[in-house]
C-alpha cells in the first residue's frame, strides 16, 4: 500500500469511529449494578427495601440533624428538609421537599448518591428507604406508622408534582426581546434608584 | 464617599504595596507629573544589573507575584462550608477571551475530587445495544476535536435579582470561564454503544462524592457535545473534573458533568436533583421552568468596573467587556455612558466562535463627568439582552437562575465605580 492510500485508510477510520470497534470493552452485568444507581419518578430502579418512619427518626437524628435540624427545618446555612408548603408565591418562598420537589424518587436518589453530605453513597437501600419515609412525615404527608417500600412508593405524590412546566422561554419570553432596540436619544437621563449593599462584598486584596 | 476620599477603601487599596499592573499605571503618571527625571530610568534597576532565576526555578510557571491579588475568591456567607461552594473568576483582571486555567471560577457540590488516570472508567449502558466501558486510553483513540466554549453557572448574576448587591464585576458575574477544549465528541461514543431508537434522554453522572447528575436531551448529546480531557491545551484541573468532564456548548454549567463517569441513555428524564429542587426557575406565579437549559445572550464591562475605578482622570478611556450566547454567535455589543439614552457600537476584538465569550472595546474620551455605563448584547438570532427589570416583569423575583439583564456601573467624578441600578 502506498503512504497516501494508508493515510487515506487511516482517515476513514478516523472518520467513521468505532463503528463496532477495539475501544471500549463491555460492561459487565455487576459492573452496570454498582454504579446503576439513579431512580426515576415512575419507580425505575428501585431497589428491594423497606423502611419505617421510626426506624428512619432515629437515623435522621444520627445521621442528618446535625445540618437539617431536628425537623427538617434546616441549621444555619444548610437546608430545610421540611416546611413551606404553600409560600411558592411569597415574597421568600422555602422551596423543600414538602412544599417545592414534584417527586419522591428525587429524593430517595439524592439521598442515597449524596447524603449525609460528603459521605455519598455510604447507606443502605433500608436506610434511604427509612430517611425517605422520615422526611415525608416531618412534611405531614404520611403518619407516623407508615413505612415506606418499593411496592408502595410510586402511590405516594407530592403536593407540587403539576408545578413545573417545560422551559417556555423560546416562546413566552424571547419575542418581546427580538425587537431592534432604540439606540439615539432613548428617552431621557435616568436616575440612580439602587446601589449595592454595603459590607457585602468581600474586598479584592 | 469616593475614589479621592482618603477613608475610600478603594484609595487605601491603590496606595498600598504589592501593586498589580492597574495600580502600576498611577505610578508611573505620578512620577511624570514632577518634571524630574524618573529614576526608574536615571538609576540603574537591579533586573537590569542582575540575573534573574533560571529555568529550573519554575518548572511549572505561576503568575509573578506582583499579581497576586488576581485570584478566584468565595464569599463565604453564601454556602455552609467551602466543601459545596462556589469561587469566582476574576474577570476584572483578565483581558482577551480565555480564561487561564487556574482562574476558572469552581463550583464543586462535595470538594474537588481526585482520580488517578489509570484508575479512571466511563461507563455506558441503558438503552444501548453494547454497553461499554472506556478507559481514559481508549478515548484518546477517539477522533479528537478542539474548541472555545463559555461555561456559565445558571446562578450567575442571581444575586441581582431583588437589586444591587454584589460590589464587583468578579462577584456579579464570576461565575463564567471560557476554555479551549479538547476531547471526543460525545456521539461517537455514544454510536460506539448502538444508541437504541426508544431512547431519548441522556444522564450523565460525576464519580465524585456528590455523584453529581443530570439528564440531557439525546438531541443535544448527539449535537455539539464533547467529552473533553484538556483545558486550553493541558490536562482538566482536578476542580473542572480531571481527568475527563462534560462539554454541554450554551448550556447551563451544572450539566456540565465533572469527573464524568457514567452515560445512560433512557427514555424519559430522570428528575434528579439538581434539576427540580435546584437549577429550576420559580415564576411570580408559583410554577416553576424546568430543563431551561440554553444560557441566553448576555454581556457586561469590565472595566471600568467597581474593582477596576479610573485612575487616570480625564482624556482616553478604554471601555472594555465580554459578550456572549448560549444560541451560537453575537452580532453586535453597544455601549451606553449616559444609562441607555444614547447607544456606540463597541468594536468586537477577534473572532469569536459561537457559545464563547467575545471581547469588545469602546475607546471614548472623558471629560470627567459621572459616566452610567451599561452594555447590551445582541445575538445572531437577533436577540437583544433586556433589562433586568424586563425580566423580572416576565419572572418576579425568585426566579434566582438565568438572571442574563444589562449590568449598570456608575462612574463618579472621581473615577470609582459602583453596581447600580437606574429607573
Ligand atoms: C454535614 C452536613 C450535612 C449532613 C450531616 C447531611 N446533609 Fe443533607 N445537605 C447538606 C448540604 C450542604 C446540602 C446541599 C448540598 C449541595 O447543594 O450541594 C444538603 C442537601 C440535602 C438535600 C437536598 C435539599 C434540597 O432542598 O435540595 C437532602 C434531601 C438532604 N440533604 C438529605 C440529608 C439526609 C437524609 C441526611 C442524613 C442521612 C443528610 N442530608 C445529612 C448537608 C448535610
Amino acid at each position: 500500500m502506498s503512504n497516501w492510500a494508508r493515510l487515506s485508510l487511516l482517515a476513514t477510520l478516523a472518520a467513521a469511529p468505532a463503528a463496532a470497534g477495539p475501544l471500549g470493552r463491555p460492561a459487565l452485568p455487576a459492573e452496570i449494578a454498582a454504579w446503576n444507581i439513579d431512580i426515576r419518578p415512575d419507580g425505575a430502579g428501585l431497589p428491594e427495601g423497606r423502611g419505617s418512619v421510626t426506624d428512619g427518626e432515629a437515623l435522621y437524628a444520627e445521621a442528618c440533624a446535625a445540618c437539617h435540624g431536628d425537623f427538617g427545618e434546616g441549621l444555619g446555612r444548610y437546608p430545610a428538609l421540611a416546611g413551606g408548603q404553600g409560600t411558592l408565591k411569597a415574597d421568600r418562598p422555602t422551596k423543600t421537599v414538602g412544599s417545592f420537589w414534584p417527586h419522591l424518587s428525587t429524593l430517595f436518589d439524592y439521598t442515597r448518591r449524596a447524603m449525609p453530605a460528603y459521605q455519598g453513597q455510604s447507606l443502605t437501600a433500608d436506610q434511604v428507604y427509612a430517611l425517605t419515609a422520615y422526611i415525608l412525615n416531618l412534611n405531614d404527608l404520611v403518619p407516623a406508622d407508615f413505612t415506606l417500600r418499593r411496592q408502595n412508593f410510586t402511590t405516594i405524590r407530592l403536593p407540587n408534582v403539576a408545578g413545573f412546566r417545560p422551559d417556555d422561554r423560546a416562546t413566552v419570553e424571547d419575542p418581546l426581546f427580538h425587537q431592534p432596540p432604540c439606540r439615539e436619544a432613548c428617552g431621557t437621563r435616568p436616575q440612580i434608584t439602587a446601589r449595592a449593599s454595603p459590607g457585602l462584598t468581600p474586598d479584592a486584596r | 464617599m469616593g475614589a479621592g476620599d482618603p477613608k475610600d477603601p478603594r484609595r487605601r487599596r491603590l496606595l498600598r504595596g504589592g501593586l498589580g499592573l492597574g495600580a502600576a499605571l498611577v505610578a508611573g503618571r505620578a512620577a511624570a507629573g514632577t518634571g524630574a527625571p524618573d529614576p526608574k530610568i536615571t538609576e540603574l534597576q537591579p533586573w537590569t544589573s542582575g540575573p534573574g532565576v533560571g529555568v529550573e526555578a519554575n518548572p511549572y510557571g505561576l503568575p509573578v507575584r506582583f499579581e497576586a491579588d488576581v485570584v478566584r475568591r468565595n464569599v463565604p456567607w453564601f454556602s455552609a462550608d467551602t466543601i459545596s461552594a462556589v469561587n469566582f473568576t476574576p474577570l476584572h483582571a483578565l483581558d482577551g477571551t480565555l480564561t487561564p486555567n487556574g482562574l476558572c471560577f469552581e463550583r464543586n457540590h462535595a470538594g474537588v475530587a481526585e482520580i488517578p488516570p489509570e484508575d479512571y472508567r466511563l461507563m455506558i449502558h441503558g438503552l444501548v445495544e453494547r454497553p461499554l466501558v472506556f478507559t481514559l486510553a481508549d478515548l484518546m483513540r477517539l477522533p479528537r476535536e478542539s474548541h472555545s466554549y463559555f461555561l456559565e453557572c445558571a446562578a450567575n448574576t442571581g444575586m441581582e435579582w431583588r437589586g444591587p448587591q454584589m460590589n464587583g464585576v468578579q462577584f456579579t458575574h464570576g461565575m463564567i470561564h471560557n476554555v479551549n477544549y479538547t476531547g471526543v465528541r460525545l456521539r461517537h461514543v455514544l454510536k460506539a454503544a448502538g444508541v437504541k431508537p426508544a431512547a431519548r434522554w441522556l444522564l450523565a453522572e460525576g464519580a465524585d462524592a456528590a455523584a453529581m447528575s443530570r439528564s440531557i436531551p439525546l438531541e443535544k448529546a448527539l449535537d455539539d457535545c464533547l467529552i473533553a480531557f484538556r483545558m486550553n491545551g493541558e490536562a482538566l484541573r482536578a476542580e473542572q473534573g480531571y481527568p475527563v468532564r462534560l462539554v454541554v456548548p450554551g448550556w447551563e454549567g451544572n450539566v456540565w458533568i465533572k469527573w464524568l463517569r457514567r452515560l445512560k441513555l433512557g427514555d424519559q428524564p430522570w428528575a434528579q436533583r439538581e434539576e427540580t429542587s435546584k437549577y429550576t426557575d420559580l415564576l411570580a406565579d408559583g410554577t416553576a421552568r424546568e430543563m431551561s437549559f440554553v444560557m441566553e445572550a448576555k454581556s457586561v464591562i469590565t472595566a471600568p468596573a467597581p474593582e477596576n475605578p479610573i485612575t487616570h482622570g480625564k482624556g482616553p478611556l478604554v471601555i472594555s467587556g465580554l459578550a456572549w450566547s448560549g444560541r451560537g454567535r453575537i452580532a453586535s455589543v453597544d455601549v451606553t455612558l449616559d444609562g441607555g439614552v444614547n447607544w456606540h457600537a463597541a468594536r468586537l476584538d477577534g473572532a469569536a466562535g459561537p457559545k464563547a465569550l467575545n471581547r469588545f472595546y469602546l475607546e471614548v474620551d472623558w471629560d470627567g463627568r459621572p459616566l452610567l455605563l451599561q452594555s447590551r448584547a445582541v445575538d445572531e438570532t437577533g436577540y437583544v439582552q433586556p433589562t433586568k427589570n424586563a425580566l423580572r416583569k416576565l419572572r418576579g423575583l425568585n426566579s434566582a437562575y438565568h438572571m442574563n439583564g444589562i449590568q449598570t456601573w456608575a462612574v463618579d467624578a472621581d473615577g470609582g465605580v459602583s453596581n447600580v441600578e437606574l429607573g
